[in-house]
């Protein structure tokens, strides 16, 4: 009853080819995308808006970037942590070598910095696949965190790189004198927009070469898709947007971080977002993106309110546990994670409260 | 133009660096080469003790086992922990031996059966699950720390012997270490390819391999082989869990370590225990060579991500590795 689709004609081709076809679906997206703008700024405190809400829409926009990649392609990455250290250490350089550059720009051009060394380490895809790839894309997180760790000219020879103190129309928003609010407003718009582009890539012909690609590689060729330039791209956009993340993420949140930040823990965790939200889906990235940073807060906060003692050490391994329990858990009830869970609801919704 | 010939010369010195100085120092001190690659070939065995772990589940169930190394780990601390609490060192490690049946038990109950006909990517995602979870177990049992391997207890020798000092300039160092994990690892391979090659067993877990839909239906247990192979597999893990741990600490640091076992892997080909044995060898030595002769234009920790290069470039030529099966694929 609630999600019925009876009635709603379509008239012209433009209504057809709408992102999203349904009523319902666009109402939903309204009522996001209004708590997103409105309500959460409205009402959030700054640790809300800091350390939860930042750090999802960070990690969505690394998880819709590996989504493209692993979801969509059916490439299996290990080095996102490494496409955003580029992202991130290009940002920096880019901010120091050009003072005068809008901080937008920055990042836009960081995110094709990372799109080319995606570029580079995705080269191999065309001859190996599965787990080979995997150990192929490891090869990229390891040499990419040796790279930024031991040649000077990344870090300006210093342990650290830093955020830049920045201003769009006269407002900071990065480094220390930036609001959480005016943070957060400029992640929110990064990842609103780079969310509908890339629902919109994976509508597209390229996207369908992609999942045709992920299906059965040797038969898309057949039908006239070519691997390389498909594959490469889906490489490019993957870390297009994981740069893109990654920079956001030393810029609006870090200020100032360790290259070592971007590790392969960071790699598996942007994976295992997929993975609980699921793979081929864009909602689900931000499903799992949710989930990964609102479980190890909720464990952290969980025994204090229960008055159980727990020690910050045993915290993190119960997290780990969990985590890894709950991989195992999704992949065996739902291979297609939490965004298959919400289409199942959707179908129940049509017809509810009603048996038939 | 001033500019543009220092660039060149920087260019230059850079590959010469990268090229000819190592072949000269090489040739310079003989003395040294052996002993990196003496270095090499004992890292290399490590390498191959994990990478064997991970050819024979892959093997046995098609799984891409990528909690090998964190077994590795948990088998050896497991190990170290019993002794600590004065239990004697043979009974330590039947203990552990118990510990890795009941995980591979444990595994095939939680993990396999329930995921049995899924694309073999989600196995290894439900692996890297399984990695998480032994991780945070284990440290939840074990601690975080790292804990020293009572080599004594054990009886593993860990003298050092010089030889070769009328020939160098100066001795070539060996390690009683390093030859008892060859040593032994060689025997525990040589038990198992007889194993497998010999016995009914053996000869039942290849037939799982090569199909186990087929293997099912002329009566093989499948189950009973999943638990027989993760169990092996966890013997290997109690191997080479002691001697990680022997060579430095056993702590979880090294389960990071044993992610170098993947481009061993890649070179020696996913199914073939010989191609784990010499891609461990050739990962080992290597990285050990990179990291020594590299070190004056590269600087530090070369040995990082050598490795996965070396088996980046043995891909583009050969992807299946030096003795895996050749590709055949069909649409």
């Amino acid at each position: 009853m609630l999600y019925r689709e009876a009635g709603q004609f379509k008239t012209s081709y433009q209504a057809d080819q709408a992102m999203f076809p349904i009523l319902q679906d666009r109402i939903w997206i309204g009522i996001v995308l209004f708590v997103a703008v409105v309500v959460i700024p409205w009402m959030a405190n700054d640790y809300v808006l800091e350390i939860i809400m930042l750090n999802f829409l960070f990690f969505s926009l690394a998880a819709i970037g590996l989504n493209i990649l692993t979801g969509y392609t059916g490439l299996i990455s290990l080095g996102t942590g490494g496409f955003m250290a580029v992202g991130a250490v290009s940002s920096y350089k880019l901010a120091i070598i050009f003072p005068e550059l809008n901080i937008i720009i920055i990042f836009l051009l960081s995110g094709l910095v990372a799109a080319a060394a995606g570029l580079v380490f995705g080269l191999p895809s065309l001859r190996i696949k599965g787990f080979y790839l995997a150990v192929a894309t490891l090869a990229a997180q390891f040499f990419l965190d040796w790279l930024f760790l031991r040649v000077d000219w990344f870090t300006n020879a210093s342990t650290a790189i830093e955020g830049v103190p920045r201003s769009l129309f006269g407002i900071p928003i990065t480094g220390p004198a930036a609001s959480p609010i005016s943070k957060y407003s400029v992640a929110l718009a990064f990842v609103v927009v780079f969310a509908i582009i890339a629902k919109n890539l994976v509508r597209s012909h390229v996207g369908r070469a992609w999942m045709a690609i992920r299906d059965m590689d040797i038969a898309a060729e057949i039908i006239g898709i070519r691997p390389l330039p498909t594959k490469l791209l889906a490489f490019g956009i993957s870390s297009f947007y994981c740069g893109i993340a990654g920079s956001l993420m030393l810029f609006l949140y870090y200020d100032a971080a360790e290259p070592d930040l971007f590790d392969i823990n960071l790699s598996f965790k942007v994976l295992f977002m997929i993975i609980i939200g699921g793979l081929g889906s864009i909602l689900g990235s931000f499903l799992g993106a949710a989930f990964i940073v609102i479980v190890p807060i909720l464990l952290t906060v969980a025994p204090e309110y229960l008055g159980l003692p727990i020690s910050s050490d045993l915290a993190k391994h119960i997290e780990f546990m969990i985590f890894g329990a709950l991989i195992i858990f999704f992949l065996i009830v739902e291979p297609h994670g939490l965004a298959r869970l919400w289409q199942i609801a959707k179908e129940k919704l049509r017809l509810w409260p009603f048996p038939y | 133009m001033e500019g543009s010939f220092d660039i060149f010369a920087v260019i230059l010195s850079f590959f010469s660096g990268l090229l000819i100085d190592p072949v000269i120092s090489m040739f310079e001190r003989p003395d040294k080469l052996l002993q990196i690659v003496i270095q090499g070939t004992s890292a290399g065995v490590m390498y191959s003790l994990i990478a064997l772990g991970f050819v024979l589940i892959f093997k046995a169930s098609g799984v891409f086992n990528f909690a090998q190394g964190i077994m590795v780990v948990f088998a050896g601390l497991t190990v170290v922990s019993l002794i600590e609490f004065g239990v004697p060192a043979i009974l330590a490690i039947a203990g552990a031996i118990a510990v890795m049946v009941l995980m591979a038990y444990a595994i095939e109950r939680a993990v396999l059966r329930p995921l049995i006909n899924q694309p073999g990517i989600i196995l290894f995602m439900a692996t890297i699950g399984l990695a998480f979870f032994l991780e945070g177990f284990g440290q939840t049992i074990f601690g975080a720390d790292p804990k020293p391997v009572p080599t004594d207890a054990l009886w593993i020798p860990s003298d050092k012997h010089r030889v070769l000092g009328d020939v160098f300039p100066k001795p070539v160092r060996i390690y009683e270490l390093d030859l008892t994990a060859a040593g032994v690892g060689a025997l525990i391979v040589a038990a198992i390819l007889v194993f497998l090659n010999t016995t009914k067993l053996g000869r039942a877990l290849r037939a799982v391999a090569d199909d186990n839909q087929a293997a099912l239906s002329v009566g093989i247990p499948l189950r009973v082989i999943w638990v027989l192979v993760w169990s092996l597999s966890g013997l290997f893990a109690i191997f080479a869990g002691i001697m990680w741990g022997s060579q430095s600490q056993a702590g979880f640091s090294l389960a990071i370590l044993a992610l170098k076992a993947l481009p061993v892997l890649i070179i020696g080909g996913f199914t073939s225990v010989p191609g784990a044995i010499v891609g461990g060898m050739i990962i080992g030595v290597s990285e050990k060579l990179g990291e020594f002769y590299w070190r004056g234009v590269l600087g530090d920790g070369v040995e990082q991500w050598l490795g996965y290069i070396v088996a980046l470039v043995v891909l583009l030529f050969r992807p299946q590795g030096l003795f895996g099966e050749r590709i055949i694929e069909r649409v």
